[in-house]
């Protein structure tokens, strides 16, 4: 049985992005039908553990031009100059929007929403509800959108692949996973909102969720994926778990030191430390405040040095927070005491935290506009999936949180415009593109024996050539041989087969389903790091040392996928009012 | 020691099979760091791929992972292996909700609930804020009034330990009650007539016999046993007003 | 397909664990405590209709089995308050600033007040 639903607007993911977009419809139009498809119940979705905050301009001595500024400085001046200047002007309404729905910000004695420093920002601008901002922020949307009626949710839905008639996204066919059933589900405008990719990689702070469907869905469907060899590490995750201890520990003062006890930051060009008993501490865009990307550079350094604690998972350095007090970390920071108890036995009161450098962004995506809109008719993207690109080589802490709000408004928006300008897709043709997508995963996976593979061994190797190939600092041979590991891969994930053969909840399928697509997506991130000559924000190549090459890579990488691997090719960087210069820290 | 090992045992239920859910014993690696989530994880990945359970961001936040162990609900990706070892662990569904498969339990009532008690924040008609004048304004004493109702990460562990919500299946239950008071008690809200329409109702806090297991196994120290005795008093009290000759009908 | 197993409540639900157990043991105190109540009318009721008749009813209460009675009774009488003295924090929060009063001390105001109650109480019964 063939079975088609339909929408008007069809919202894939149902994290903070996919839930602001959904919000902006019912607003925009009540009487459109939105369907919000999510393979997970949305307040499970990964937005839950972003900890340290969102940034927007508010208070009366900041300004959206130095918000502009540290933002397209922070991405190594590859970020789109138009975007970043949307993305901040629109920045303090989304954020006060949020706060009109509940959302419980921190605050100051008059009750005014507080700020706190973050990394790379020359002031406080970053709003926190404690360390679970994005906790906060995805419940409050998520709880706001269930007073929308025309919001229906598909919760543990796995979309698959998408829908395209006429050249033009007219949906997703999707399992239901309780059942099993392959649907179609139909609508004017298609949105994906489904998170990055961290997964990629064996040691990250993402959830295991973040596997890049919707990269891949649209990737497959012939969408270019943008600047796919910007990842970056968080310099700060508990070793093991790589469990995520929020940069807001060193907005709020805390310091990272080698097994010397030395603030080794100040002998890579961040700056001079301050006491911490000094109360300029911590200076702004300076030290333990610099930007993500060259912190987890300077922790490598200190590693080939020979300066760095070992243990049982590898290297770390410490991050002292216990100058801070019981009081304020209780206040502030209390989930990094939580999550350091619970999972490495630690109390920041007293001792410091053990770190590491974690994967835990992808700045690529997607290829989109300034509204979303993807280069396929009818279909958009928002969030880590997409890339706009506000975020260029390096993101800066607590830009995520806020353009998940900012362009899930815009492309909400835009997703309404298309849908009314269009006439209703054509339901009939589409219920054959359903039956082959329930035909293949069957053949493929539910029915199939005698496979050869196991997805676990399959899974591992492709951790470990991302992690050896297209790491913190990369070269020609180690991004060749992630390369072609990913083809190699790719060739085995045939031979792949299941213990589950059922329909009903089949979580191995997902499982497998999902490695198909982070397989994609994890080949077109090593080619893009094999192709770019040049070491730019968390873009390292050694054998590329900085300075970067603007004359030849101020450029984003477009990768297309072919039957052959993808094919690589550029586009030029929207500069405007601010032409590229110096990245300077620390002055 | 690298060949320890630990015992598993974890009720089963296939729909497609199985007339009622068994018990099946798997022997994993013991290793003195790993959460009971992590030998689940390693189950599935090299002994048996059919074992079917809810997880996502193994660090106590996304609320996925609940499940009994020893008879007790937990997060599975917070509760370490060494709290038992050398003795075997039971792992079951989270009692008190229908099985859909193996440790997946049926959400569908539990979201119902939560969406019953109007959990957004409500203001009059004509009271709304414009966006243009800024935030509307709350201290942090204020903040602080709510802010731990605000914490639940909707796990439904406090639902599986709560033996009304196994007698009355009407039973709107711990976790969604205090999303209500959370609102309520919010000084930016102006919803509470409209939520005591169910709060108050039968099935909501007049249901609830004080246990109080609901806050003892809460992972976030929530207390929506707390909650749940706060809004009976407060109602107890509009109950008294109403009687109140000047006071409006 | 989905066919979701329904697990049974079993009556003896209440025996799953000692928390159950203790929760069950609190409901039936007050069984125990009414009983009291109702013997202590009884007992009023006697002391109106003359000495006589009191001396009466204080005499059909001399044996041992009353006796075990009235411990056990006594024993409800304190697990129904002491559980509930112990619960009051939860209903009652009180909060100054953005702290709140700690459990221990709302708690023990009530053990405070009732201690003042019952010493009260004997001053006037021993007067």
């Amino acid at each position: 049985m063939t079975e088609i639903i339909e929408h008007d607007v069809l919202i894939v993911g149902g994290g903070g992005a996919g839930l602001r977009a959904a919000i902006a419809i019912a607003e925009a139009d009540p009487s459109l039908s939105i369907a919000v498809v999510s393979k997970v119940y949305p307040m499970r979705s990964h937005t839950v553990s972003a900890e340290g905050g969102a940034a927007a301009v508010i208070r009366p001595e900041d300004s959206l031009e130095d918000h502009i500024y540290d933002t397209i400085s922070g991405a190594d001046w590859l970020a789109d100059q138009d975007a970043v200047e949307a993305f901040v002007n629109e920045a303090p309404r989304e954020m006060t929007q949020l706060e009109h729905w509940g959302c419980p910000w921190s605050r100051n004695p008059d009750g005014t929403v507080a700020v706190r420093p973050f990394g790379g920002m020359k002031i406080e601008r970053t709003w926190f509800a404690a360390d679970k901002t994005g906790f906060h922020m995805l419940h409050a949307l998520f709880q706001t959108s269930l007073k929308y009626e025309p919001v229906k949710r598909y919760d543990e839905w796995f979309a698959t692949q998408l829908l395209v008639e006429d050249g033009r996204c007219v949906g997703v066919t999707a399992i239901e996973l309780r059942t099993g059933q392959v649907r179609g589900i139909v609508a004017g405008a298609v949105i994906i909102c489904t998170g990055g990719a961290g997964r990629l990689w064996p040691f990250t702070t993402n959830a295991a969720i973040k596997t890049g469907d919707g990269m891949a869905m649209a990737y497959r469907a012939g969408i270019a994926l943008k600047d796919m060899e910007f990842v970056q590490y968080h310099p700060t995750g508990l070793p093991g778990t790589g469990i995520l201890i929020t940069e807001a520990s060193r907005g709020e003062g805390g310091v990272l030191i080698n097994k010397d006890g030395h603030r080794y930051l100040q002998d890579y060009d961040l700056g001079k430390p301050l006491d911490v008993s000094d109360p300029e501490h911590p200076q702004k865009r300076t030290m333990e405040l610099g930007p993500r990307d060259k912190l987890s550079q300077c922790f490598i350094k200190e590693q080939q040095a020979g300066r760095t604690f070992e243990g049982e998972y590898g290297h770390y350095v410490h991050l002292d927070v216990t100058h801070l007090g019981e009081k304020k970390i209780n206040k502030k920071i209390p989930f990094v005491r939580e999550l350091a108890r619970n999972y490495v036995g630690i109390d920041p009161v007293y001792d410091p935290i053990p770190v590491r450098p974690v994967l835990h962004y992808v700045m690529g995506g997607i290829h989109t506009d300034i509204n979303g809109a993807t280069s396929m008719p009818g279909l958009f993207a928002v969030g880590e999936c997409a890339c706009v690109n506000i975020n260029g080589a390096n993101r800066l802490g607590s830009n995520s949180l806020t353009e998940l709000l900012v362009f899930g408004a815009r492309a909400g928006q835009e997703a309404v415009n298309f849908a009314a300008a269009q006439s209703k897709p054509q339901t009939g043709p589409l219920e054959a593109q359903v039956r082959d997508e329930q035909q293949r995963i069957a053949g493929q996976f539910i029915n199939k024996t005698g496979g050869t593979e196991r997805l676990v061994t399959l899974r591992t190797e492709m951790n470990e050539a991302m992690e050896s190939g297209v790491g913190i600092y990369r070269d020609a041979a180690g991004t060749q041989a992630a390369c072609d590991k990913m083809a190699e891969l790719q060739d085995r994930f045939q031979h792949v087969s299941l213990d589950d053969h059922s329909l009903s909840f089949n979580t191995e399928l997902t499982a497998a389903l999902e490695l198909e697509n982070m397989l994609d997506i994890a080949r077109a991130s090593s080619l893009a790091a094999n192709v770019r000559q040049e070491s730019r924000g968390a873009h390292q190549r050694t054998d590329f040392p900085p300075p970067r090459d603007d004359d030849n890579w101020l450029k984003h990488s477009l990768a297309f996928r072919t039957d052959d691997g993808p094919r690589i090719e550029h586009l030029d960087v929207t500069i405007t009012r601010w032409p590229p210069a110096k990245r300077t820290y620390g002055s | 020691m690298p060949d320890e090992k630990i015992t598993l045992e974890i009720l089963r239920y296939h729909p497609e099979t199985d007339e009622e859910p068994s018990f099946q014993t798997f022997e994993v690696p013991y290793h003195e760091d790993w959460v009971v989530l992590d030998a689940i994880n390693w189950i599935k990945e090299h002994v048996d791929g059919t074992l079917t359970y809810r997880w996502s961001c193994r660090m106590g936040v996304c609320g996925s992972c609940g499940m009994m162990v020893n008879g007790t609900p937990r997060l599975t990706c917070a509760v370490f292996l060494n709290e038992f070892h050398p003795e075997p662990i039971k792992i079951e569904p989270l009692a008190y909700f229908p099985v859909e498969r193996d440790l997946v339990t049926v959400m569908d009532s539990f979201m119902e609930k939560l969406q019953s008690v109007k959990p957004w924040l409500i203001r009059n008609e004509d009271e709304e804020k414009p966006l243009e004048e800024g935030e509307y304004l709350q201290s942090p004493a204020e903040l602080a009034s709510y802010k731990q109702f605000s914490m639940c990460i909707n796990c439904m562990l406090c639902y599986a330990a709560c033996p009304v919500t196994g007698l009355e299946s009407e039973f709107v239950g711990p976790a969604a009650i205090a999303l209500g008071m959370r609102y309520n008690r919010d000084s930016r809200d102006q919803g509470r007539e409209q939520r005591q329409e169910v709060i108050a109702s039968h099935d909501a806090i007049w249901n609830c016999t004080f246990v109080g297991e609901c806050s003892v196994v809460c992972p976030k120290d929530v207390d929506p046993a707390g909650a749940i005795q706060q809004a009976k008093v407060e109602s107890t009290i509009d109950w008294y007003t109403s009687l109140l000759p000047w006071t409006k009908k | 397909m989905s066919k979701p197993y329904t697990p049974p409540m079993p009556l003896t639900w209440w025996n799953k664990n000692t928390a159950y157990r203790l929760f069950m043991l609190r409901e039936l105190s007050s069984v125990f405590v009414a009983l009291f109540v109702l013997e202590l009318l009884c007992f009023v009721s006697q002391v109106g209709q003359g000495e006589e008749a009191m001396d009466q009813f204080i005499k059909s209460l001399d044996n041992p089995l009353y006796l075990l009675y009235h411990v056990i009774v006594l024993a409800f009488a304190l697990l129904h308050s002491i559980t509930w003295f112990n619960l009051t924090p939860k209903v009652m929060v009180i909060r100054l600033g953005e702290e709140k009063v700690p459990d221990v001390l709302v708690a023990g105001s009530n053990y405070v007040a009732c201690l003042v109650v019952s010493l009260l109480l004997w001053w006037i019964v021993k007067g």
